[in-house]
């Protein structure tokens, strides 16, 4: 007999590069006293009346599963939320799919679509899973770079660039994690027009589309000819305060649904039922809790960007999302090295930039979901760390 | 008065953190330092901010236990004045902390404050009932206050999110 140990995990599993956010988890968990401009979802507390509707449906006793594609009268109220708020039209039968947070959508999309060897264009910097998700789902991502000078918005030659017969989607994220850019609607054409002369899906994570501070939001399904070829990426976590209730929505044409809820159902029958009644109460009666929020995002934006630029850290105006993505390149140190020391100096955890791919090296990712008064604290330490180089 | 975006929110952040830099203020709203100190400048001579207090919670002060009620009060309106000529007589007594007109069952709202029942107590009997317009008094002490102008009193403040999350 061999007596060499056998190896459990699969090839693949083994070769996915671990997340570098872990290790900056590890190192700021241990610590007393941080300000951790770190986080990634809201510091609001998920609204009261939002919170009392689940309360309610668990005390009338709504503890059992709920149709694959989640309830119908959820998928009522986002059809018309989808429609009042970002003018894109969506089946409730046959076209929307409740997941569990965005992120499941995005694996079911990819497991959807893809065939082995498949290749999804990834806009990088981006959220850390978009990677491994394509390649859990047996595709290749291309990763294509959002630059500095371009305020990290991706341009159209850039993306054909990389078209190969193999290409079947691009994947982008506006407003976007970790940068904050968010697309204009001529951008979003500019990437339409390429996605129609290649015959390409789009897999638009628009998570982040109700916090936008300067101009409307235009969702990729909004523009002309988009529908049929995008699948949407949203959800509650972040618009609502709604991280932990893991509850986020798919929307795309009836072919790709039915495909994509096969996939759902199989994976995870449905998302949690008491969830799903907390978000019907958010749908019908939240509009003013995300106003209020926007607003208040929208200072905090404001107060960090410019006290960025004032301390020599360039940093463009992001228009959405609740980060600062500022450039340290001018201490000359690497976004691990900045990201560590202040750590380690001052008691700030901000996450570096080059965990969200190679073009976010020399930035940081600040989230301003924070008090103001977290915000002004972490401000002065910065100042003082960067002043200590 | 109609404000503009930027007075408006000047009011809205103000009446939230009174204390806050000036400086910090600017740079939410977007103006300069000076254009957001004529801004408060200008709301603060129309009376638009009246005045900048502190919310203290006296209940944790042992020199102060003191008493709240809120009194409904019913009166005879007067022609020609309404109820702004009772009102009037009734919010000059420093013991009134509040005085509103309202709509229902009685006219008068009242808010009575005093270093203990009996004073309270004897303000009604004493002052306020007796007043030629006023018909009737009901006085409901405040037993805790749990949460006021929007401020909670005892809030959880704790950040429950896990310090560094993608």
């Amino acid at each position: 007999m061999e007596s060499t140990k056998r190896t459990y995990v699969s090839k693949m599993v083994h070769d996915l590069k671990p997340s570098g956010i872990r290790r900056f988890f590890d190192l700021a968990a241990g610590m007393e006293g941080v300000i951790s401009l770190g986080v990634g979802e809201p510091d609001f507390v998920t609204p009261w009346h939002i919170r009392e509707a689940a309360i309610t449906s668990l005390e009338q006793g709504y503890t059992s599963y709920t149709p694959n594609a989640g309830l119908l009268e959820l998928r009522e109220e986002i059809a018309n939320y989808m429609q009042t708020q970002f003018k894109v039209t969506y089946s409730p039968a046959d076209e929307i799919i409740v997941t569990v947070g965005a992120s499941s959508a995005i694996d079911i999309a990819f497991r959807t679509i893809l065939d082995p060897g498949d290749e999804v264009i990834v806009v990088e910097p981006c959220f850390v899973s978009y990677i491994p998700m394509v390649e859990l789902a047996g595709g290749v991502a291309i990763q294509v770079q959002a630059l500095k000078e371009n305020d990290f918005k991706i341009l159209p030659d850039q993306i054909e660039a990389v078209i190969t017969e193999k290409t079947k989607a691009i994947m982008i994220c506006s407003p976007n994690n970790p940068t904050g850019t968010m697309l204009s609607k001529s951008e979003l054409e500019g990437l339409a027009t390429i996605a129609q002369k290649y015959d390409l899906l789009v897999i638009a994570d628009e998570i982040y589309a109700e916090l936008s501070y300067d101009e409307e939001y235009t969702s990729m399904a909004a523009i002309s000819g988009m529908h049929e070829r995008t699948i949407l990426v949203s959800g509650f976590s972040k618009g609502f305060a709604m991280t932990g209730w893991r509850l986020g929505f798919v929307c795309a044409p009836t072919e790709i649904s039915h495909a994509m809820l096969k996939v759902h159902q199989y994976g995870l029958m449905c998302a949690s039922t008491m969830s799903q009644y907390a978000a019907i109460e958010a749908l019908r009666n939240g509009r003013s809790d995300v106003e209020e929020m926007v607003k208040s995002y929208r200072r905090r934006r404001n107060f960090i960007v410019q006290s960025f630029n004032e301390m020599g850290l360039e940093c463009h105006n992001p228009g959405g999302a609740f980060y600062a993505f500022p450039s340290i390149q001018s201490t000359g140190l690497t976004s691990q090295e900045f990201a560590e020391k202040l750590l380690m100096t001052e008691g700030v955890a901000v996450v570096p930039g080059d965990v969200f791919g190679e073009s976010g090296e020399g930035h940081i990712r600040c989230s301003y979901a924070s008090s103001l008064e977290q915000l002004q604290e972490a401000v002065k330490r910065i100042k003082r760390f960067i002043d200590s180089l | 008065m109609r404000l503009n975006e930027k007075e408006l929110e000047i009011v809205e952040i103000l009446e939230k953190d009174a204390r806050i830099a000036t400086e910090d203020l600017a740079k939410m709203i977007g103006l300069s330092v000076e254009e957001t100190q004529e801004s408060i400048k200008k709301l603060v001579d129309n009376k638009i901010i009246v005045r900048y207090i502190s919310i203290v919670d006296w209940t944790k002060v042992e020199e102060h236990p003191g008493v709240r009620a809120m009194i409904d009060v019913k009166v005879t309106p007067k022609r020609g004045v309404g109820f702004d000529d009772i009102a009037e007589r009734i919010y000059r007594f420093d013991e009134v902390n509040s005085v509103y007109l309202m709509s229902g069952t009685y006219d008068l709202s009242i808010i009575v404050e005093g270093k203990s029942m009996n004073e309270v107590a004897n303000f009604v009997s004493q002052k306020l009932s007796t007043l030629d317009s006023v018909i009737s008094t009901t006085t409901h002490f405040i037993l805790k206050k749990y949460k006021h102008d929007g401020i909670i009193f005892e809030p959880d403040n704790k950040d429950k999110r896990i310090v560094v999350s993608p």
